[in-house]
């Protein structure tokens, strides 16, 4: 089972010969030709001079592989409606696994007749064969396009090609061209053992995969997910009414399937697939396994709202696909007689719908890490996952009637403040300049010193004297001194230094 | 007056009045601050299922911020507490402290942060959010002057906080107030600790609140203390610290002190 297809240049005059160039140790040599020049009998690898020896009116192209990949990535988004299994095999290869999945599109040689023709509608060549392994498939495009061979038969179907349509490398195409094993039966007409102790066992396998003897698995791109739904237009569509009524038909589709092995989904992704070969996908997570249908259907709606670059039906789509990647088994509580349970599901019902809206790193819960640094001491995690270990966390006890010692609003990065002097060596200042503004120092409490984690690698910080101050005004501040003042802060010449002032945070 | 005329205008009435009664099906809810003369002012507290906006000077975020921190406190009653701010605000007067919220008094695990890029996301998120009913308060945090909160976007806010009971906090800071439909507004200072020496601690945060705006009652100025272990609002005290209580059943000691130096 497997694809090979090749993008061509589209040259505007088909008599012209054109070829694509590549840059290969300091030489220019052929990455890609047309017709035109493989009639010539210009080849790939063959250097550009020599090439434009042999014919001077040559059109020449840059090569540009990131724009390759990124077509050859596109076209394996567009194969995604044959089958979620799609591997690429760079540099221009696509594999899919079709088993199971050929019935749907009338048997193995419709599905070839149909990948293909769409293919090359859009301009591209394509060659394509399906074999019991990829890496016989692969063999098929480059001799025999079109070519469906049955389980057992791909020694048979492949022994008249030449080696070189194994694709194992310069080296080893040569090696055997010269120990005059010309075509793949020679090679398959020795013993394995010979082969290997001459060209390696990389080969070998390769070989005894080609002739159909075991199979080397395919990578595919994406995960499979756990439930597929999906609906194919024969007409596109392309009202936000008909995509929405779509969706909200396929939720309850998947809902029912997974309903029967008690089965919600966490992460939900719908492609849709335009009619002109573009798939645009949109992932939709929730914290807690969805089963309800109205839910899948107003969190598509909330993310489809929301999305910064709308979905563009350009001529239409032709086919939505909604598939549950991530799914849980969900357990049946009780659910009328606790309320507290039932509040704890409308708000993550909520925090889901939020999180479709503006992404879920946006809505956080807070959890209390074991340091006394003021900064690192609250870890903001995504609400969706951590809402019950954050529902459950323990929190430091604060110490009865005593006022805040930790202040309201934290400064995530401390902001330097000017400070004329101190009375005292280790002491607070009597006024200082915060945003342009002076403030004088009316109450003073502290200091309370937090020494940094040594133990850690970026540790190496220097001990932090915290004040908290009172203004004229009866602002609040949390104000430190960075540093001990003598013995930590130097300056360039290795002198002590007067250490700096900040202010961390406000208090209420 | 024909029959049929009679029975239309007793319908229309009707319908007057169930419209008129389903706004203020929450009203009677009111949570007491516990500071007297305000709760007073406010007929016994404030109010449920509605919309009540705090403002503030740019550099009085903080004292703000803990005024709405008592308010959402006194209305949440231990249900959660979403907090919707926007990024702006996070630069100009610091993130929201978790560790500072719970020397409040308040409850960090029942605090779930909305971080909205811009304000119309801010404004959207909270109006979701007030009409989900299983919350105790939203919070919605907005820095500077904003055009896109008119008349329509808050009157919006108010529906979705009456349909549900979930009562909506505005904290407008660096912001002059607009006409809106909020239940009452707030102007808030920082006030001073009671006089005492420098390097004596300070006491409970104190708020200098003035409510401009009541739709039910008479506005006022009042300096309200902040009392972390009770969780609630209270009058001045004239101590920053806890003051050992006099006895009572023993004489007080200072009084034939001072028979004897007279």
């Amino acid at each position: 089972m497997g694809t090979g297809s090749r993008e061509e240049n589209a040259s505007k005059q088909k008599d012209e010969p054109s070829v694509v160039v590549i840059k290969d140790n300091n030489a220019l040599v052929i990455h890609a030709l047309d017709d035109a020049a493989s009639r010539l009998g210009l080849h790939i690898g063959q250097p550009l001079a020599n090439a434009r020896a042999m014919c001077p009116d040559l059109r020449v192209f840059d090569a540009d592989v990131v724009a390759d990949a990124k077509t050859l990535s596109d076209i394996a988004d567009w194969c995604d409606r044959f089958t979620p299994l799609v591997a690429l095999d760079p540099p221009h290869g696509l594999f899919l696994d079709i088993t199971g999945c050929a019935h749907l599109f009338g048997g193995e040689a419709a599905l070839l007749q149909t990948l293909v023709r769409a293919l090359a509608r859009q301009g591209f060549a394509v060659s394509a064969a399906i074999a019991g392994t990829s890496v016989c498939a692969r063999t098929l495009t480059r001799q025999a396009t079109g070519t469906i061979v049955a389980d057992g038969e791909e020694a048979e179907a492949i022994s008249s090609f030449p080696v070189s349509a194994l694709g194992a490398g310069e080296a080893v195409t040569t090696g055997l061209r010269r120990a005059g094993l010309k075509t793949i039966g020679d090679v398959a007409s020795r013993t394995p053992s010979e082969i290997t102790a001459r060209f390696g066992a990389r080969f070998s396998t390769l070989l005894a995969h080609a002739l159909g003897q075991g199979d080397a698995p395919i990578n595919p791109r994406k995960p499979l997910p756990d439930y597929i739904v999906e609906k194919r237009f024969a007409e596109p569509i392309a009202t936000d009414t008909m995509i929405a009524m779509t969706l909200s038909r396929l939720a309850d589709t998947l809902i029912a399937s997974m309903e029967k092995q008690g089965k919600g989904a966490r992460r939900l992704e719908a492609a849709f697939f335009r009619t002109d070969g573009v798939v645009r996908a949109i992932m939709v997570e929730t914290g807690r396994p969805v089963t309800r249908s109205a839910v899948i259907d107003r969190l598509f709606r909330e993310r489809l709202d929301a999305l910064a670059d709308p979905l563009d039906p350009g001529f239409g789509f032709d086919m939505v696909r909604l598939s549950a990647s991530r799914t849980e088994i969900v357990v049946q509580e009780q659910r009328d007689l606790d309320a507290h349970v039932h509040d704890n599901d409308e708000l993550a019902a909520l925090i889901d719908r939020i999180a479709a809206r503006i992404g879920g790193k946006r809505v956080v819960v807070h959890l209390p890490q074991d340091t006394h640094i003021p900064e690192s001491a609250v870890l903001a995690a995504p609400a969706q996952h951590h809402l019950t270990a954050a529902m459950q966390a323990e929190w430091p006890v604060r110490t009865e009637s005593e006022p805040p010692l930790r202040p309201l609003r934290l400064f995530d990065k401390p902001e330097p403040i000017k400070v004329p002097f101190a009375t005292v060596p280790d002491g607070p200042p009597h006024q200082f300049t915060w945003r342009r503004a002076l403030h004088a120092v009316v109450r003073v409490e502290g200091p309370e010193r937090i020494a940094m984690e040594w133990w850690r690698q970026d540790g190496k910080q220097l001990t932090r004297d915290y004040f908290r101050i009172e203004d004229a005004e009866g602002l609040r501040f949390w104000i430190f001194r960075d540093g001990l003042y003598e013995g930590e802060v130097f300056d360039g010449d290795g002198k002590p230094a007067s250490p700096g002032w900040y202010v961390h945070g406000l208090f209420a | 007056m024909s029959g049929a005329r009679t029975s239309a205008l007793a319908t229309l009435r009707s319908q007057i009045e169930r419209i008129e009664t389903a706004e203020v099906v929450h009203q009677h809810e009111r949570v007491a601050l516990g500071h007297g003369e305000a709760d007073s002012a406010l007929k016994g507290g404030l109010a449920r299922a509605a919309v009540h906006e705090v403002f503030c000077e740019g550099r009085q975020g903080a004292a703000a911020t803990g005024f709405v921190i008592g308010l959402a406190g006194r209305v949440s009653a231990r249900r959660p507490l979403l907090w919707v701010r926007q990024d702006f605000s996070e630069i100009e007067t610091g993130a929201l402290s978790m560790s500072g919220l719970s020397e409040l008094g308040l409850d960090p695990r029942r605090v779930v942060m909305v971080r909205a890029a811009d304000v119309e996301s801010a404004l959207r998120t909270s109006a979701d959010a007030l009409a989900c009913d299983a919350l105790g308060a939203v919070v919605l945090e907005l820095w500077g002057e904003i055009r896109q909160f008119d008349l329509v976007a808050s009157r919006k806010l108010t529906l979705a906080a009456q349909g549900s009971g979930v009562t909506g906090l505005l904290l407008r800071m660096a912001a002059q107030p607009l006409p809106s439909t909020a239940e009452t507004r707030w102007m808030l200072r920082a006030a001073h600790s009671p006089p005492g020496p420098m390097w004596s601690a300070w006491g409970a945060p104190r708020f200098d609140a003035e409510l401009l705006r009541n739709r039910h009652g008479p506005c006022g100025r009042w300096i309200m203390e902040w009392n972390c272990d009770e969780c609630q609002f209270s009058e001045p005290s004239t101590y920053s610290q806890p003051v050992a209580a006099a006895p009572t059943h023993r004489s007080d000691p200072a009084v034939p002190w001072q028979r004897r130096t007279a």
